[in-house]
C-alpha cells in the first residue's frame, strides 16, 4: 500500500521536525554555523570569496544534515523510541526515508542561510537557478542518508559523531571545497571521486558561477542520485540486520 | 474459538545463547493469555519476535493468519504493543503523541480526534492532553503508552510487564481495564512476573523457563496439577527451624518460615495426625492450623524451582518498568 507508506513518511517527518529539528537551539545553530564559517574565511582572506561560495554552501549542507541526522536516529535507538516506529505498519525503508527527509530539510535551512550570505555578502550569484535547486536538494538528501547510514551502524550518540567525522573532515579537504580536485595528485583525485561531496561542489560551482557543462552537470546529478540510493539501501539493510 | 496466534517451534538465539527454545503454542481469540516466568526466561524476546522487533532463527508464527516473517506489515496493523518501557516521545505532548500514532496506524482522518479524546477520557488523561509526555509521572506515562497502543483498535494487544512500576491503584484499574477490553473481543497477550496478577487476570498461562514453555493451562488446572493436592499450614508459638523435621518429611515437601510450617501433602488426614504428634513431641503450641489448596505461586515454584520473592527481587534489582 504505497499510500500508507507515504503517510508514514509524512508523519515521521513532521514528528522529527517538531520534536528535534525546529527547536530554538538547533535553529540558532543553523544560523550561526554559516555565519561563523563565512566570518572565518572573510577574516583569513577577504579576496576571492565568491569563488569559495560553492564549497561553503556544500560544506554547510554536509554539516547541517549529518550532524543532526546521526544524533536524532542514535538518540531514538538509545531511548527505545525507534522501536515505536519499527512496530508501526510501515516498511523499514519508509522509516528511514522519513528520517532522511527530516535531516534534509534541516540541512536545506542551513545551506539556504549559507546561500543567502554568499549572495548578500560574498558577491556570489546564482547563474543557473534550476540546476542550483536540483543540486541543493540532492546534496542535502545524499548527506542526510549518509548520516542515517552512520547512525544505524552505531549504538551511542558519541559513536555517531565520531564516525561522522571520519567521513566529513576528509571530504572537506578532498572534495574541492578549498582546492580544485583537478589540482590534487591523481590517487587523491580517485578517492575524491568516490565521495559524494565532490559531485556536489562541482555542480554547485557550475550552477553558481558557470560556465555550465551539461555533461558534467548530468554526471554530478546522476552520481548524487546513485549515492542517495546506495546509502538508503545500505541503511535499510543495516537496520534490518540489527533486528536479527 | 479460533486461534489468533499460532507458533510452531519458534526459536531465537542471541549469539550462542538460546533465548527462546522451540516454543509452540496456540492463543485463542478473545482470551487473556499470560506469559509467566523469571528474568531472562524469554518472555520479552517472544513478544519481540511476534511483533517484528526481532527475527526468529527457527520456526514459524502466524497472527490472524499472517506469517510474522512474510506479512509483517499486515501483522503490525492488527496488533497494539505496550513495551516494558513507556517509549512515547518526551518532546511531544500526550495529544501530539496520540495524533502521531493515529497517523502511523492509518486511522481515518475524520476519526482521529474523536478516538484520541475518547482514549484520553478512558485513561483519565483528558486534563493532561497538552502536557509534554516527558513531564508525566510513571503511572501517567504508562497509561498514555497503553492509549497509544489502542489508537487503531487492534485485534490483539501485547503488553510487556504492564503493571511494572505502577502504584497499587493504577495497577488495579489497569487490570480491570484489560478485563473490560477482553469483553470487547480484543485478545490480550501479556508478560508478567507478578504471579498473583497472572492468576487474577489470565484465562490461560504459559510458564516459561530458560526459553522453554514448561506448562500451559488455565490457572485452576495449573494449581490442580501440582503434585500433592493440599497444603497444611501450621503456625506455632515458637520457631520450628531448629527442630528435626525428618519425621514430617515423609508426608510431603516442607517449607519453614519463622513460626510457620507448610507441608504439601497427598493424604491430609494422616498428615494432620503427624503434625499434631510432632507438636506434642516437641512441646509446641499450635496457634493456627489450616489446610489450603495450592496457589498458583505453589504451582509456579514447583514447576520452575524459582521462589516468587527471588523473582521479584531480581526484577526490582534490574529496575523494571515505565
Amino acid at each position: 500500500m504505497i499510500r500508507n507508506e507515504l503517510e508514514g513518511i509524512w508523519h515521521i517527518l513532521l514528528k522529527d521536525l517538531k520534536a528535534y529539528y525546529f527547536k530554538p537551539p538547533n535553529i540558532s545553530w543553523g544560523i550561526l554555523f554559516p555565519l561563523v564559517l563565512t566570518l572565518a574565511f572573510t577574516l583569513r582572506n577577504p579576496a576571492g570569496l565568491a569563488e569559495l561560495s560553492p564549497g561553503l554552501v556544500a560544506m554547510a549542507a554536509l554539516f547541517g544534515t549529518t550532524s543532526m541526522e546521526a544524533i536524532v536516529i542514535t538518540f531514538e535507538k538509545r531511548v527505545g523510541a525507534l522501536e515505536r516506529l519499527i512496530i508501526a505498519p510501515v516498511s523499514l525503508a519508509t522509516i528511514l526515508v522519513g528520517k532522511v527527509l527530516g535531516g534534509a530539510i534541516f540541512g536545506l535551512v542551513i545551506a539556504g542561510v549559507m546561500t543567502l550570505i554568499s549572495l548578500l555578502f560574498l558577491n556570489a550569484t546564482v547563474t543557473y537557478p534550476i540546476f542550483f535547486i536540483a543540486v541543493l536538494i540532492l546534496t542535502v538528501l545524499v548527506h542526510s542518508a549518509l548520516g542515517a547510514l552512520v547512525a544505524v551502524s552505531v549504538k551511542e550518540v558519541f559513536e555517531a559523531q565520531t564516525l561522522s567525522n571520519y567521513f566529513r573532515f576528509p571530504m572537506v579537504f578532498l572534495c574541492g571545497v578549498f582546492l580544485p580536485v583537478e589540482a590534487m595528485p591523481v590517487p587523491v583525485q580517485v578517492i575524491a571521486h568516490l565521495l559524494p561531496l565532490t559531485y556536489s561542489v562541482d555542480a554547485f560551482r557550475q550552477a553558481l558561477m558557470g560556465p555550465l557543462h551539461v555533461t558534467l552537470m548530468l554526471r554530478d546529478l546522476v552520481a548524487l542520485t546513485l549515492f542517495l540510493v546506495i546509502f538508503l539501501v545500505l541503511a535499510t539493510r543495516l537496520l534490518k540486520k540489527s533486528l536479527e | 474459538m479460533n486461534n489468533i496466534i499460532t507458533t510452531q517451534n519458534l526459536t531465537k538465539y542471541y549469539g550462542s545463547l538460546l533465548a527462546v527454545d522451540h516454543i509452540s503454542m496456540n492463543i485463542e481469540e478473545g482470551e487473556i493469555f499470560g506469559f509467566l516466568g523469571p528474568n531472562g526466561a524469554g518472555k520479552t524476546t517472544t513478544i519481540r519476535m511476534l511483533v517484528g522487533l526481532t527475527t526468529p532463527n527457527e520456526g514459524t508464527a502466524t497472527i490472524k493468519g499472517y506469517d510474522i516473517q512474510k506479512d509483517i506489515v499486515k501483522v503490525k496493523s492488527c496488533v497494539g504493543v505496550v513495551p516494558e518501557t513507556s517509549n512515547l516521545y518526551n518532546e511531544l505532548t500526550v495529544w501530539e503523541n496520540l495524533r502521531f500514532m493515529s497517523g502511523m496506524y492509518h486511522v481515518p482522518r475524520n476519526e482521529r480526534d474523536h478516538r484520541i479524546t475518547s482514549l484520553l477520557k478512558t485513561f483519565g488523561l483528558a486534563d493532561r492532553a497538552r502536557a509534554k509526555f516527558g513531564g508525566l509521572s510513571k503511572g501517567l506515562k504508562r497509561r498514555a503508552t497503553i492509549a497509544a497502543a489502542l489508537i487503531h483498535r487492534p485485534d490483539i494487544l501485547f503488553l510487556d510487564e504492564p503493571t511494572s512500576g505502577l502504584d497499587v491503584m493504577s495497577a488495579r484499574s489497569l487490570r480491570q481495564f484489560l478485563k473490560d477490553l477482553r469483553e470487547t473481543g480484543v485478545t490480550v497477550f501479556l508478560t508478567t512476573h507478578y504471579i498473583e496478577e497472572a492468576d487474577l487476570l489470565c484465562d490461560r498461562i504459559a510458564i516459561i523457563v530458560k526459553g522453554q514453555i514448561i506448562a500451559m493451562d488455565t490457572p485452576n488446572n495449573l494449581k490442580a496439577n501440582v503434585h500433592g493436592t493440599s497444603i497444611i499450614e501450621v503456625v506455632f508459638t515458637s520457631p520450628v527451624k531448629t527442630l528435626n523435621l525428618e519425621e514430617l518429611q515423609a508426608y510431603g515437601s516442607i517449607e519453614v518460615k519463622d513460626n510457620t510450617l507448610r507441608i504439601q501433602v497427598t493424604d491430609v488426614l494422616k498428615s494432620l495426625k503427624a503434625v499434631t504428634r510432632f507438636a506434642d513431641d516437641h512441646g509446641l503450641k499450635v496457634v493456627y492450623m489450616n489446610t489450603v489448596k495450592p496457589s498458583l505461586e505453589d504451582a509456579f515454584v514447583k514447576l520452575t524451582g524459582v521462589e516468587s520473592e527471588v523473582m521479584l527481587m531480581e526484577k526490582e534489582r534490574r529496575g523494571g518498568g515505565a
